[in-house]
């Protein structure tokens, strides 16, 4: 696999990855395709911490020069931190998406729910698919 | 347009792919979007010079000794006061006033014009200048004729003079002259979309891709980059300048959208000058104004404008700045709100972000 989907990630079909950062937390953010897609990132909304999300919830939106897309919780579970670098650094989005750029770490529900999502490889099939 | 028409490429397709541009559909035609980003090539643009293709842009030739009557009748500005070798921005506008498109009429001699009018409206256009032009003026669509490169910049002087011995200097803000740029005639014109000093060059199809890499090659020292129709967007917008299907549309008149001037009432009748005289005399309803938001976020085109809670209008064009670094816009609102610093609110989807009105253009060249 390329570095564009690394692999001890996880993908979501709306283009969010998930990180498991131990002690049932997890952090996501936007993958390397939906970054190119928007271009320059100049405006992130985040949630509020402690707000509680089921899989699919909108949790913010990202806004670039070009267009604007909502984020989706790929798994269901509680706002724990926040990325508020972000509010004066969008674009940390566009130069490390993977790094710097992460949105929001969640206490997430379900192992089964995040393991249920796409491995780097799949989620490079579904968007060459595309 | 139809699912089974093709997508064309414009003559600079290759040269495109070789710059890593992004493409996109638009109005019928592969455009680039972005190359290295569009915040970048915003700022090369401001700062040194960017190259846009353009080519897209539809050309109508209006020829004959019937010509200049026949432009008088269909367009608001003064034809018959524009020279040889100069060009003016006008528009073509339905009996009510309103606009079916804008666009640049060039004269290129006494008795031989050229229309330059946005793509997606190019058939329509040429549909509605032969209904009209009447006796003694042919009318035919050169678009295949011209590939169009926009070199727009501070810079841009210093780029093209060399490869062209043209005397650039005697060529003043909107005038062009046909000219030898790197060993080939074309139209060089001092017009742009980006508030910037620039040039549009009108080459043959078949010399576009060469000319296009000698500019990229001979700017590159200077800082030129090549720049795509997301820059074009976020520039003409700082500049203020009107976009079909934004400001301009067949409901909205010169005189809604801040383009008065564009309209001489004196020179005699025109189509739609019955109507515009009739709305300058009652005042028009409504007005375009500028905007910037202080909330996190940008009001798009249909985002609903708010004064104390009740919609005053809404916003017709709205991006990102580059140069002020925040959101700004241009929106119609009813004209006891077209005043510069009035608090509003902007609703974008669903939430309402503080903003304030404010003088237009945001951005002026020094």
């Amino acid at each position: 696999m390329s570095e564009t989907y690394p692999n001890d990630l996880r993908y979501s079909e709306d283009h969010e990855w998930v990180r498991r950062q131990g002690d049932g937390l997890c952090r996501v953010g936007i993958t390397a395709f939906a970054q190119d897609e928007l271009g320059e990132v100049v405006f992130v909304d985040l949630p509020e911490v402690g707000k509680v999300f089921e899989a699919g919830d909108e949790i913010g939106t990202i806004e670039s020069v070009k267009a604007v897309a909502e984020i989706y919780s790929p798994v269901a579970g509680e706002a724990v931190a926040v990325n508020g670098a972000l509010e004066d650094e969008p674009e940390k989005v566009n130069a490390d998406v993977y790094g710097d750029g992460w949105l929001v770490e969640l206490r997430y529900s379900s192992e089964a729910e995040l393991e249920a999502l796409m491995d780097a490889e799949a989620y490079e099939q579904f968007v060459s698919g595309r | 347009m139809s699912d089974n028409d093709a997508v064309r490429n414009t003559p600079l397709h290759d040269c495109h792919l070789e710059s890593g541009a992004r493409l996109v559909e638009f109005a019928g035609w592969r455009m680039p979007v972005q190359y290295s980003g569009v915040i970048d090539e915003h700022r090369a643009v401001r700062a040194a010079a960017g190259l846009f293709d353009v080519s897209h842009m539809g050309e109508i030739r209006v020829a004959g000794p019937g010509a200049e009557q026949a432009l008088e009748r269909l367009t608001p500005n003064n034809v018959a006061r524009l020279r040889p070798g100069r060009a003016h921005y006008s528009a073509l506008l339905t009996e009510r006033g309103t606009y079916i498109d804008d666009l640049l009429v060039y004269r290129l001699s006494g008795d031989e014009f050229l229309l330059v009018v946005n793509a997606a409206n190019t058939d329509r256009d040429l549909e509605w200048v032969l209904a009209h032009a009447g006796e003694g003026a042919e009318v035919s669509d050169v678009s295949k004729d011209y590939a169009l490169l926009a070199l727009q910049g501070p810079r841009a002087a210093e780029i093209l003079r060399q490869i062209t011995d043209a005397d650039l200097a005697a060529l003043q803000y909107y005038r062009f002259a046909e000219s030898e740029v790197h060993g080939r005639r074309m139209i060089v014109s001092r017009t742009g979309y980006t508030g910037e000093d620039g040039f549009e060059l009108y080459t043959a199809p078949a010399d576009a891709a060469d000319l296009w890499r000698r500019l990229l090659e001979v700017g590159g020292s200077l800082g030129l980059v090549p720049a795509g129709l997301g820059a074009r967007d976020t520039l003409r917008l700082e500049a203020a300048m009107a976009l079909y299907g934004h400001e301009l549309d067949d409901s909205t008149t010169p005189l809604e959208a801040a383009l008065e001037w564009t309209v001489k009432w004196k020179k005699g009748d025109f189509i739609g000058r019955d109507a515009l005289l009739e709305q300058r005399q009652a005042g028009p309803g409504r007005r375009l104004t500028g905007f910037e938001v202080s909330g996190r976020g940008i009001a798009r085109q249909g985002s609903a404008v708010l004064v104390d809670g009740a919609v005053v209008g809404a916003v017709t064009s709205g991006t990102w700045s580059p140069t002020f670094e925040k959101a700004i816009g241009m929106a119609y609102v009813g004209t006891e709100h077209a005043a510069p610093q009035l608090q509003i609110e902007l609703e974008v989807r669903g939430r309402r972000l503080p903003g304030r009105t404010v003088e237009l253009p945001f951005y002026r060249r020094g």
